[in-house]
């Protein structure tokens, strides 16, 4: 039996009513067609084939959907894709080039950032928006920035090393 | 999950909104930030036939200075009245709430008017919003009213709201010279809901409480004052004392349920805790 995720089909059936929408992801303009009732992550995720951002919870409480929507994050999970429409989407997709990891990316690797990975695109989104406002944030605010995004597997310290780590590094850049 | 089929609509003005309300019927539901209202859908707990947003109402984002009050749009999100120097300078009570909701992810989409309006007895803003004595004002089919804060709470996830009405704007009364202010809050770490809260405005006078407002969530129904300890604490010394003698008060006629976070005699427990940390904080004490 495949499950409730899988039932949402790319394209709506011909009798359904959808609306149009624009919706840039990643840099790319998207117009597609969709049932109101369509998450923004099952977009993301059926609809694009995107599927680095992850779903866990399916309450808003998990964070590991977290996407940027016009560069704040949110839950993916809990905005329709009709409410996307004109505004930029930006999953963890967006995050490297074909040739070079993010800093983010590559904190999470220098510093362990991770044991299973589920929650690691949320908490690398949720950490890109910080670092963009605050360059150089506190450990208290990186676990602030963090509060809404849960990990099951570190205990948290490493992943908190890992913003830190990407946040000098992403200053060396900038220096 | 996935929500049960509906149609949406995206009005830009709050005529248009009302319209497609009236339309709608009992079925239609406001959408905003939707973070309340998507979970409900989701859960399949709701399956209204139309969702009407407006959440493109140019008119009902911002905050603005009207004289003795703020005039907060309901769209305006958490965040961003967390953030607003108008806001944290007249009604900090309210920023400092609204910065102890769920996380920053919710506070990005969340909405002022949506938080009231959905009116939960979990939820802080509706405390802070009583003990600040706030006034929604609602449009609907006959045009605006004001909605003061103690009438606006109804029941369990219920306000004075019609079915074909939108919550426009919520005034919020300035508070002046002399007043301290803190929200207190007792909840598990995930998502933030209140096991219980307390909201305290106290005004100071030369060593003396003036006037104190005290309001609390989750300690039934829907927010409510503490008014024993509100006319215990008038004229009452700031002292630590005087605050803890008041706060002995806190849990009358309040009427917590019992779940699977707290039982009510905890919850009245808490109400009396909290109540003191809350007036101490809010008193400088």
């Amino acid at each position: 039996m495949t499950s409730l995720y899988e039932e949402i089909p790319a394209a709506p059936p011909a009798d359904v009513p959808t609306r149009r929408v624009t919706i840039t992801v990643n840099g790319d303009r998207r117009t597609l067609d969709i049932e109101p009732r369509l998450l923004l992550s099952h977009l993301i995720r059926q609809g694009l084939q995107l599927t680095g951002t992850h779903m866990g919870c399916d309450t808003t409480g998990c964070g590991t959907c977290t996407v940027l929507l016009n560069g704040r994050p949110v839950k993916s999970c809990t905005v329709l894709a009709v409410q996307a429409d004109g505004r930029e989407v930006e999953t963890v997709e967006g995050l490297s080039s074909a040739q070079q990891l993010h800093p983010l990316q590559e904190g999470f690797k220098q510093e362990h950032g991770l044991q299973c990975g589920y929650c690691t695109p949320g908490m690398m989104m949720a950490a890109k928006a910080l670092l963009e406002r605050n360059p150089n944030p506190t450990e208290d605010e990186v676990r602030w920035a963090l509060s809404g995004n849960i990990c099951r597997c570190t205990g948290y310290q490493n992943i908190v090393k890992a913003v830190l780590w990407a946040a000098d590094k992403m200053r060396e850049q900038e220096g | 999950m996935i929500p049960v089929a509906f149609d949406y609509t995206k009005p830009s003005t709050v005529d248009e909104a009302v319209q497609a309300l009236i339309a709608g019927g009992e079925d239609a539901k406001v959408i905003s930030g939707g973070q309340s209202l998507m979970p409900v859908l989701r859960l399949r707990m709701a399956a209204p036939s139309v969702l009407v947003d407006v959440g493109g109402i140019a008119e009902m984002n911002g905050v603005s200075d009207d004289g003795d009050h703020l005039l907060i749009g309901s769209n305006t999100t958490h965040h961003d009245v967390m953030n607003n120097a108008l806001v944290k300078q007249h009604a900090g009570l309210l920023a400092m709430t609204a910065a102890t909701v769920a996380d920053p992810q919710i506070r990005h989409r969340g909405t002022l008017g949506g938080s009231l309006a959905h009116a939960d007895p979990a939820g802080d803003l509706p405390t802070a919003a009583l003990a600040l004595e706030c006034v929604m004002v609602a449009q609907g089919p006959k045009g605006r009213r004001e909605i003061a804060a103690k009438d606006f709470f109804v029941d369990y996830f219920t306000s004075a709201l019609e079915s074909d009405e939108v919550l426009v704007a919520i005034k919020v009364p300035k508070m002046g010279d002399g007043w301290g202010y803190h929200y207190e809050k007792f909840n598990r770490t995930a998502q933030a809901w209140a096991t219980v809260g307390v909201a305290a405005a106290v005004k100071r006078q030369n060593g003396t409480i003036t006037e104190a407002r005290v309001a609390l969530t989750n300690m039934g129904p829907s927010p409510i004052r503490a008014s024993s300890v509100e006319s215990a604490l008038a004229g009452a010394s700031a002292s630590a004392d005087a605050i803890a003698a008041a706060s002995t008060s806190a849990a009358d006629g309040t009427r917590p349920t019992s779940d699977l976070h707290a039982t009510a005699e905890f919850r009245e427990h808490l109400a009396r805790v909290l109540t003191k940390r809350a007036v101490a904080q809010a008193a400088g004490v």
